[in-house]
Order: C-alpha cells, then sequence, then structure tokens
C-alpha cells in the first residue's frame, strides 16, 4: 500500500545543515499497524509528513495506493489528505469550537454533503470512539485522553484508507495510552485502515503494531515483525529500546551470571509454544539440572511470547541433544556461555 | 465665577453624538480594512501559509511607515487627499479619512499578532485534512483567534477615541473640538473638564465592552 523509496531530506538554514532522512527506504502494506520507533531527533516526524506532504523530500518516491505523492497538483493533494487521517500529540484541535463541530470540519471541507449527513456522521463517530454524549462540550472541558479521542473520530471522519499517528499517546499518562491503543487497534480491525504510527516507546509498539522499524539518525537501523525484532533485537539501538521497555541492563545482567556453573543459554517461545510444556519434558528426559536466570512471558499484541535465561548442567553431549530436540520444537536457542 | 457657567449642555450632546458617529464611521472602515490586511501579513510572513518575503517586506514597510507618522502631522498632510475623497476636511466626514489611515495599520499588526498566537498545529492539522488556505484561515484562524482579535478591535476603538479628539485640531468636529476651542483657546476649564470627563467615560465602557466580548468566546 505504502512504499517509500530512497527518501533524503535535510534541513537548511544559514548556520547550519541537519539530515533528518538518510536514504530511507520502506514498504507498508494494506491493513496492518506499522511502528516507526526512534528517540527524538532520529527523524521520525519527518518521515510521517512526508506521507502526506506536510513535507518534501529532497530526493526519494512516495507512492500510497499506487498515487504519486510527490507528483501531485495542489487540487489533487487535497483530494488525497482528505483520504489520509492524522493525529497528532497534541490533539491539535480547534478550542473554539465544541466536539461535535470539531469532527464535523473535515466534513466541512471536503465538502458535498448536507448539514444532515454530517449530523449523522458526527454521531456516528462520536459512537465509535466512545464519546456519544459529549459533542456539545469544547476540547478544554476534556480530560487528554478524550480529546485523542475526538482527534481520533476528526482524523476518521471522510473514512481514509490510511491513519497516520504523530505521537499520539506521548502527551498521555499510561492507563490512557493503553485505552488509546486499543482504540486504534480495534478501528484497525473493525475498518480494515492501514495505521503509520510514530513513537519512542517500545510499549506502543509492543502492544499494537505488526511490523517495526527502527530509525536512528534518519536511517533504518532495523525492520521486521514486532515479535522478531522485539525477541531478537539486532541493532544496539533496538537493544536500547529493548532493555528500557523491559527495565534489563544486559551489562550488569552479564556481571550476575559470571560465578553461576553451568552452560548459559536463552530461550524464545513464540506462539503455542510458549505455554506448552516442552522445557520440562526434554529437561526429563535428558537428566539435566537447570536454574533460570531471568525470564518474561508477555504478549507482543496477540501472541503470547517467553524468553528465559537458563543455566543448564549436566553431561555436555546430554546439554547438546536437548537443545537441538527444543530447537525442532520451534524454540529459538541462543548459547550465551 | 460660578462652577460650569461656560457649559451649554445642548453643545456637548450634539459634540458627544458626532464624536461618537467618527469613532462608529472610523472604526467600521478600519476594520473592514485592517482585518483582510492583517490577514495578508500573517500569510505572507515568513514560514507561514503563503510565504512571500517580497509582498511582505513591502506591506510591513509602508505600515511601519503609516505607523511611526504622528496622528497630529498625518492629520495635516491627509488634508488634500480628504477632500478630495469627502469634498470637506472638516467635520465628522473630513475626520474620518485620517482616522482609517491613522489606525487601519495599527489593528492590521494587531490582527497579525492575534493570528500567530494561534498554534501552528492547529493549521498543520487543518492542511493534514485537505482544507485550501480560505478554509483554513475561515474555519480555523479566524475564529481560534477570535478572543485576541476582539481585544484588538477594542485597543483600536479606544486609540481611534483620542484620535478623534486630536483631529479637533485641524476642526474634526465633536468633544476634541469643543476642548480645544472653549477649553483651551477660552480657557474655560470647566468645558475642557467636562469634555475629559465623557471622553473618560466613552473609553471605560468601550474597555468593558471588550474585556465582556473576550471573555464570552474564549473557550481556553
Amino acid at each position: 500500500m505504502i512504499l517509500l523509496e530512497s527518501l533524503q531530506k535535510t534541513y537548511r538554514s544559514a548556520q547550519r545543515e541537519v539530515v533528518a532522512l538518510r536514504d530511507v527506504s520502506l514498504n507498508i502494506a494494506a491493513g496492518e499497524i506499522f511502528g516507526i520507533i526512534g528517540h527524538s531527533g532520529a527523524g521520525k516526524s519527518t518521515l510521517i509528513r512526508l506521507l502526506n506532504r506536510l513535507e518534501i523530500p529532497d530526493a526519494g518516491r512516495v507512492l500510497i495506493d499506487g498515487t504519486d505523492v510527490l507528483g501531485l497538483d495542489d487540487a489533487g493533494l487535497r483530494a488525497f489528505r482528505q483520504q489520509v487521517g492524522m493525529i497528532f500529540q497534541h490533539f491539535n484541535l480547534l478550542f473554539s469550537k465544541t466536539v461535535a463541530e470539531n469532527i464535523a470540519f473535515p466534513l466541512r471541507i471536503a465538502g458535498g454533503k448536507t448539514n444532515r449527513d454530517i449530523d449523522a456522521r458526527v454521531a456516528e463517530l462520536l459512537e465509535l470512539v466512545g464519546l456519544a454524549d459529549q459533542g456539545d462540550k469544547y476540547p478544554a472541558q476534556l480530560s487528554g485522553g478524550q480529546k485523542q479521542r475526538v482527534g481520533i473520530a476528526r482524523a476518521l471522519a471522510n473514512r481514509p484508507r490510511l491513519l497516520l499517528c504523530d505521537e499520539a499517546t506521548s502527551a498521555l499518562d499510561p492507563q490512557t495510552t493503553q485505552s488509546v491503543l486499543q482504540l486504534l487497534l480495534d478501528i484497525n480491525q473493525r475498518l480494515g485502515l492501514t495505521i503509520v504510527l510514530i513513537t519512542h516507546e517500545m510499549d506502543v509498539i509492543r502492544s499494537i503494531c505488526d511490523r517495526v522499524a527502527v530509525l536512528d539518525a534518519g536511517r533504518i537501523v532495523e525492520s521486521g515483525p514486532v515479535t522478531r525484532v522485539f525477541l531478537h533485537p539486532q541493532h544496539p539501538t533496538t537493544r536500547r529500546f529493548v532493555q528500557e521497555a523491559e527495565h534489563v541492563d544486559e551489562n550488569s545482567q552479564a556481571d550476575d551470571f559470571a560465578h553461576v556453573p553451568g552452560r548459559i543459554v536463552r530461550l524464545t517461545f513464540v506462539g503455542d509454544a510458549t505455554y506448552e510444556a516442552a522445557l520440562s519434558r526434554v529437561i526429563r528426559q535428558h537428566v539435566l539440572d537447570f536454574s533460570i536466570l531471568a525470564g518474561r512471558i508477555e504478549r507482543i499484541k496477540t501472541t503470547p511470547c517467553g524468553q528465559l535465561t537458563l543455566a543448564l548442567v549436566g553431561e555436555e553431549p546430554a546439554i547438546d541433544s536437548a537443545l537441538a530436540q527444543l530447537a525442532q520444537q520451534g524454540v529459538t536457542v541462543e548459547a550465551l556461555r | 465665577m460660578e462652577l460650569l457657567a461656560n457649559i451649554d449642555w445642548a453643545e456637548i450632546g450634539l459634540a458627544a453624538l458626532d464624536t461618537l458617529a467618527m469613532l462608529g464611521g472610523s472604526l467600521l472602515f478600519t476594520l473592514v480594512l485592517g482585518l483582510p490586511l492583517g490577514i495578508v501579513l500573517f500569510l505572507t510572513g515568513p514560514r507561514q501559509l503563503l510565504a512571500q518575503p517580497l509582498l511582505y517586506g513591502a506591506l510591513s514597510f509602508v505600515v511601519n511607515v503609516l505607523r511611526s507618522v504622528p496622528f497630529v502631522i498625518l492629520l495635516i498632510v491627509m488634508i488634500p487627499f480628504t477632500v478630495l475623497l469627502v469634498g470637506t476636511s472638516l467635520g465628522v466626514g473630513g475626520a474620518i479619512p485620517p482616522l482609517v489611515v491613522g489606525a487601519t495599520p495599527f489593528f492590521a499588526r494587531l490582527v497579525e499578532t492575534a493570528l500567530r498566537e494561534v498554534d501552528r498545529g492547529i493549521i498543520e492539522a487543518s492542511q493534514a485534512m485537505g482544507a485550501t488556505t480560505r478554509q483554513i484561515v475561515l474555519g480555523a484562524l479566524l475564529p481560534e483567534a477570535l478572543p485576541g482579535l476582539l481585544a484588538a478591535m477594542t485597543v483600536t476603538a479606544i486609540t481611534l477615541v483620542s484620535y478623534a479628539a486630536m483631529s479637533g485640531v485641524i476642526g474634526g468636529g465633536g468633544l476634541g473640538d469643543l476642548a480645544i476651542r472653549f477649553g483651551y483657546q477660552r480657557f474655560q476649564t470647566d468645558v475642557m473638564v467636562v469634555t475629559v470627563v465623557l471622553l473618560l467615560i466613552l473609553v471605560q465602557v468601550l474597555q468593558m465592552i471588550g474585556d465582556r466580548l473576550v471573555v464570552r468566546f474564549s473557550r481556553k
């Protein structure tokens, strides 16, 4: 659905040049939730704004549903933007208008609808985002989470195929963040809408994204399905994001394990394997002992997964055979020491 | 001398009505001309929607020139132009053109400032919805800036009250004219005091109305 090719963007001012994006290429499929994670200044704001041409790249191509976004004339661009919803970190609602008027604004911009059509659509959207009785309030009377729900309703007004989320939950507390994320997931599943979001929080990626790209200093350093990137991060930046989300510190862990006897391995279970008794069967068969050094069991979006760091004690050939058997059953085995 | 001996209340009443007429007429034209000028200044300004450095520079220069001319000088310089426009440079009609020329650049700058106060995110959100510049201005910018615009109108109206009084110097009519001819030139201090009190009341009332409107339309 979305194809980004070799995008380059440099901000120039009299004093200095800042490279925001270096040779960024991405492919995003229809119907997926695609996350782009990066620290502030990594270029993610620029990247998401290239999708609806709020920013213009110095080089590269942006193709969305076959439309060459950079080649559109003014009228074409406006028509295209009406088909792409966008929500913002600070909501960007009109304070002078009621919730219902805010949601009606994009409908009036698109034109061609009677007031009755607009009222009906606004009522439908208020229902969808769970604000059915709040239409007559002003944004200043709402909580942050409610404001973002208004932002989502407004973004969906013209039935877009694509929703862009610019740090949509960064100004919200953790609980509200989860409820807004669940709303986005619900919309994605019910309406089949493609969602591209940018964030600096791995939790957001883990909660709702199918695939993720990690942006570092204007470059995509790693990308793939969230389960893979999350459980087997390769690039140092990705590792840092995962560690922040998991509250672990690889360096201090390595020190802790230094005096533990036995062979240290990390086992990763994804999907149904997470809940099976594979580990205990294999251990019993091979007559091994083990101690758990670190571990986590969690869900990535809807996929259950687990990761255990074990110290295995026993005969070397028995350990080898046990690990081979686990690998055969779909468990990813990594030897740490 | 008896207190208020020189006061001709009928004349004061007429002068007050003249002042109100000058204020109303000049405020109307100032708003009608200054609002679009302020919007154009905002839109063509640096990093704005229709950034046009040359046009903005030129408009900005003209506005600055007009604002830096002392109003008393503008009153005199404008006389030939005023005669051309309304046939006389005297009375209520003769006072309105210089008042409008004096206040419009002032009001336009206030409009530009009020529009700049609107969060850029709101413009960005409107652009992302596919709005035209016209839709952004009418649908988002002006409603969002309304409290600021009302405050700007209040300040402009009050400035016009003092300008209108000053126009008495060139025979502009109204309370200012009365104050100069009787209060100043004939040393009738009581006339001076009464006109000043009336102007003070007018300014107070304008400020109060303005403040109420600002509160009425503020949603933040």
